[in-house]
């Protein structure tokens, strides 16, 4: 047996060279600025980053959408032009085009390199024209696709305001839970409604729906991720904005959305009621779509640091898995979802996978020729290739996009998973791809 | 700093890559921060590739900010080497490594002593060309290393095929129906006699580059890419080359008329160099050849005639009643130079419609592309900027736009049909059917195109005629979203009552009218007082 598949009694984490594919972290504004309405996201970068937004994010471009590039040319680089008068007309023109609550600068390479310093020109800005202005780093220096997200919503955390003495008095003792994390409005209520059937309220969700409403932040608040790659904004609100934070799987698949209610409800101390019943219910709707996937092999290229929670509910499904690569891996806030992963595998009796930070791409192809899994997780630039060699793939992008959160929407990830299978199913007098490609039966 | 929402011409790295990977094992090293790899996602998605996009990065991250690449560029070149044993690699610079000026030229130096391939540094400035220039650059850099390094070899001479053959320079990985346009070519060659020599760059090895010199003459289908590899094989060589894109009946005519002009301008010094030739080719082709005048073997006219009528369905349709239909409907025109600047002629030309604008997004081509379409439209526009473009065609108003993707949608909200002749282009335009742009057969796709643009625009007429529709909602069609008018019900069932080709005109007419006059609630006397004012 390769030496990939060896049973393995603990958590294996290894450290490739980083040579993978995955989408520049600008891509968040794709979907904040549609989350956050009165929004506006200001790219500072380049045509190559201009280029992929309009690639990738297709056909959003022509909705007239609440961002833009602010293309730097040959002279900005070479500072003939100032930044900072550059920067004011541009703004000034977006406030009058569109009247914005908050303007999100998007820090690029290229700013992070001729060091532009976004950070002291947003405060001086912002006092001028009188739009609060957001500094993110998002750039493919430091950070991987989903971390974008992270980099925006860790500024801001540090927008939001105290929590006033008012409240404080009024709500004595009483401690209050914000969650961290942008999800479609629809999710977000799902998952409110989850918690209010606990009798847990929530005071906020960083992003609202409004910049205007970002929650009030403070030492007696309560704080939980809902997305894995959200590490930064953890640590911002636990240093800055003295929050607690909350280390709970994250509510994606049936078990993960129980195991972070149940960890919710042991910091308010609720008992919680009838979850037990709810996600077996969801569990055995679910079986229609396990009979596909029970007992298959599956393989995580890794790009967008969602792949523990969702390796993780795809063993509680019955598969297996055999790698699960992962741009970037915070062990101290992921802790309760590698544990839950630690014990799934267990529970199911199923050899732990090896989980690979900052994977090679072209290592992991050799392992996949090698094992030739049932299911390749991967980014597009891989997919029709693999396809080519017979392996069947799912394009990892789609699990950003989809909504993939609570007990509500699992069926959503297992739609996702079993597509490519079901497919196969459905062509399969085209099997013997190249060679005998229509079956003569 | 430029606000930009969209761009036609992505950035120069691009470029570069789409020539390295159109060419048979090359792989290209871009030295990159993460991310910027996407150009593997469009080559798999759009051209929906089945092998891996030969293009990696070395990832500059922090590290390398802080300390420089160091032996990371050197290492992965050297690696890729032994993995995938390529011909040759292309270290490709980005917008990040071009500002962090780390001597480039030197690993590639390094590297180059180290590994089998051949090492080069693609020589393309970021802030000043774009993806076209880039990739036409990038192509002439490749063959001229390949050249030069042939010429250093004292076995070296140029040696002419003994039948007239070409060279093929321009067919791409992402280019706008490019594969299919390369069929039509051969086929139109191969009609001719002419044999094929070499394709450039798609599909092509770096080791036959040496060959390029044994064709008679170039061929340079399109204006953008190209064009600086056959001046240098001209210029190199002494080979003639045609840079007459054959699109529409007129300029494939004009094309094969070029081919035939060269073909007899070259057989005589052929023939001083080596007489056997002549020989030779009497002997392959002899009843085309008359004795005493070799020349007219390349007379081409009754080949032309007989594909004009016959096989290219353009030139009748042009005379079919149909296409009366079409005569002096109004069109706007835009996309890259080659394909902006063929249509318009066509249109023109062979259709006999009016164009009132043609436009191009090449800016630094805007010269030729001026003499091309001048007598043949109304105005010409030169602008990368996709709102000109827009409020171009809402200003103007034409029955069918012909353009890019982004006009296609633009036409979408105005409510114009539109056909897509250029890049930027989706996925829906790398079709999997036959659809060349070029050649006799191109003429009738064209044609088609054409057609079906402008008869969604008369079957609504028609439709609206004999009552057909039955749907009377007006939806909003102007290009500023928020305009804040209100409709009172009268007006609204006044508008729905006016034929759908031209509703969505009174509408905006109606609108502009109310704005200018500080009007926010349409009523029944607005819509007549704005009729008045436009009549006046």
């Amino acid at each position: 047996m390769s030496e990939f598949i060896k049973e393995k009694t603990q958590l294996v984490f290894e450290c490739e060279t980083g040579n993978y594919h995955t989408f520049c972290p600008i891509s968040c504004v794709s979907w904040l600025y549609q989350k956050i309405e009165d929004s506006f996201f200001l790219v500072i970068g380049t045509k190559t980053c201009g280029y992929f937004l309009q690639n990738a994010l297709g056909v959003m471009i022509f909705a007239e959408p609440r961002y833009a590039m602010a293309e730097l040319e040959e002279s900005d680089i070479s500072a003939q032009l100032n930044d900072y008068k550059e920067l004011k007309r541009l703004c000034l023109q977006i406030q009058q085009d569109r009247n914005p609550s908050v303007i999100v600068w998007i820090g690029t390479c290229t700013t992070e390199i001729i060091k532009m310093d976004l950070e002291g020109m947003a405060p001086l800005l912002e006092a001028e024209i009188g739009i609060p202005i957001v500094v993110a780093r998002a750039n493919g220096l430091d950070y991987a696709f989903t971390q974008g997200e992270d980099t925006v919503l860790s500024a801001m955390a540090q927008k939001c305001p105290e929590v006033s003495q008012l409240e404080l008095d009024n709500k004595k003792e009483e401690s209050r839970l914000v969650l961290f994390g942008s999800l479609p409005n629809t999710v977000a209520t799902q998952l409110s409604l989850e918690l209010k059937r606990q009798g847990i309220d929530i005071a906020g969700w960083l992003p609202g729906q409004k910049y205007v409403d970002l929650p009030s932040l403070g030492e007696n608040t309560y704080v939980c991720g809902i997305h894995p790659f959200l590490s930064r904004t953890a640590t911002t609100l636990m240093r800055r904005k003295k929050c607690q934070l909350i280390v709970a799987p994250f509510p994606i698949g049936p078990d993960g959305t129980r195991a972070w209610i149940e960890k919710i409800c042991e910091t308010f101390g609720v008992i919680p009621e009838g979850l037990e019943a709810r996600e077996a219910k969801i569990w055995e709707g679910l079986e229609d779509y396990l009979k596909y996937v029970r007992g298959k092999s599956v393989f995580f290229m890794g790009d967008n640091l969602l792949e523990i929670s969702l390796a993780r509910f795809l063993i509680k499904c019955g598969m297996i898995v055999y790698e699960i690569g992962i741009p970037y891996m915070d062990r101290r806030f992921q802790a309760a979802e590698l544990e839950l992963l630690e014990k799934t595998c267990k529970q199911l009796n199923v050899p732990l996978p090896r989980i690979v930070e900052k994977p090679d791409n072209y290592y992991q192809i050799q392992r996949i020729r090698e094992l030739q899994p049932d299911l390749v997780i991967t980014g597009m630039a891989h997919a029709n290739p693999l396809e080519a060699r017979g392996i069947t793939t799912k394009w990892s992008v789609e699990f950003t996009f989809a909504q993939i959160h609570g007990f509500t929407n699992s069926r959503e990830i297992l739609e996702l998973v079993t597509r490519p299978l079901r497919r196969n199913e459905s062509l399969n007098s085209l099997t013997n791809f190249g060679e005998k490609l229509v079956k003569v039966s | 700093m430029k606000l930009a929402y969209w761009m036609y011409a992505g950035p120069a790295h691009l470029g570069t890559l789409r020539v390295a990977s159109s060419f048979k094992n090359v792989h290209a090293i871009m030295h990159a921060p993460l991310g910027d790899d996407y150009f593997n996602v469009l080559r798999s998605m759009l051209e929906r590739e089945r092998d891996f996009t030969p293009v990696t990065a070395s990832i500059v991250d922090r590290h390398v900010l802080a300390r420089g690449s160091q032996e990371k560029v050197v290492e992965n070149i050297t690696r890729k080497d032994k993995e995938e044993r390529p011909d040759l690699i292309v270290l490709t610079p980005t917008c990040t490594s071009s500002i962090l000026q780390e001597d480039l030229q030197n690993f590639v130096n390094r590297a180059s002593f180290e590994s089998d391939s051949d090492v080069i540094l693609a020589d393309v400035n970021h802030y000043r060309v774009n993806e076209i220039q880039a990739a036409d650059r990038t192509l002439e850099q490749i063959v001229r290393f390949y050249l030069e390094k042939a010429k250093r070899d004292p076995n070296f001479q140029i040696e002419k095929t003994t039948t007239p053959s070409a060279n093929i320079l321009g067919i791409f990985t992402l280019g706008f129906h490019n594969t299919h346009d390369c069929r039509e070519l051969k086929r139109l060659l191969n009609d001719l006699g002419i044999q094929i020599n070499e394709i450039v760059p798609e599909g092509c090895s770096v080791k036959n580059l040496k060959n390029l010199s044994k064709a008679w003459f170039n061929i340079v289908p399109y204006r953008e890419i190209g064009l600086m590899t056959a001046v240098y094989l001209e210029k190199e060589f002494q080979m003639p080359y045609i840079s007459i894109t054959p699109m529409g009946v007129i300029d494939t005519a004009c094309f094969i008329r070029e081919i035939s002009k060269i073909l007899q301008n070259s057989v005589k010094p052929i023939n001083l160099e080596n007489s056997n030739v002549l020989q030779q080719q009497n002997s392959i082709v002899p009843n085309e050849i008359e004795e005493n005048n070799p020349k007219n073997a390349f007379n081409f006219e009754s080949y032309i005639t007989q594909q004009t009528q016959y096989v290219s369905q353009a030139a009748w349709f042009s005379r079919s009643i149909d296409c009366q239909n079409l005569t002096g409907k109004k069109a706007v025109v835009f996309g890259d130079a080659t394909h902006a600047a063929s249509m318009t002629k066509i249109l023109t030309r062979e259709m006999g419609i009016h164009v009132v604008c043609a436009g191009t997004y090449c800016k630094h081509d805007a010269d030729w592309f001026r003499e091309q379409v001048v007598g043949f439209c109304d105005e010409v526009l030169i602008t990368d900027d996709h709102t000109q473009v827009g409020e171009m065609i809402s200003r103007l108003e034409p029955s069918a736009i012909f353009g890019t993707q982004m006009e296609r949608h633009v036409g979408k909200r105005l409510d114009i049909p539109c056909g897509v002749i250029s890049a930027p282009v989706h996925i829906q335009n790398f079709p999997l059917g036959y659809r060349p742009f070029l050649g006799y057969e191109g003429t009738n796709q064209i044609a088609d195109l054409i057609y079906n643009s402008f008869t969604l625009g008369m079957e609504d007429h028609l439709l609206e005629i004999f009552n057909g529709h039955d749907t009377k909602e007006v939806t909003t069609k102007s290009l500023s979203t928020t305009n804040g008018l209100e409709w009172s019900k009268e007006a609204l069932d006044e508008l729905s009552r006016v034929p759908g080709f031209v509703r969505g005109k009174v509408q905006r007419n109606v609108e502009k009218f109310a704005s200018t006059n500080k009007l926010s609630f349409i009523t029944l006397e607005t819509m007549y007082a704005a009729k008045e004012a436009v009549n006046a």
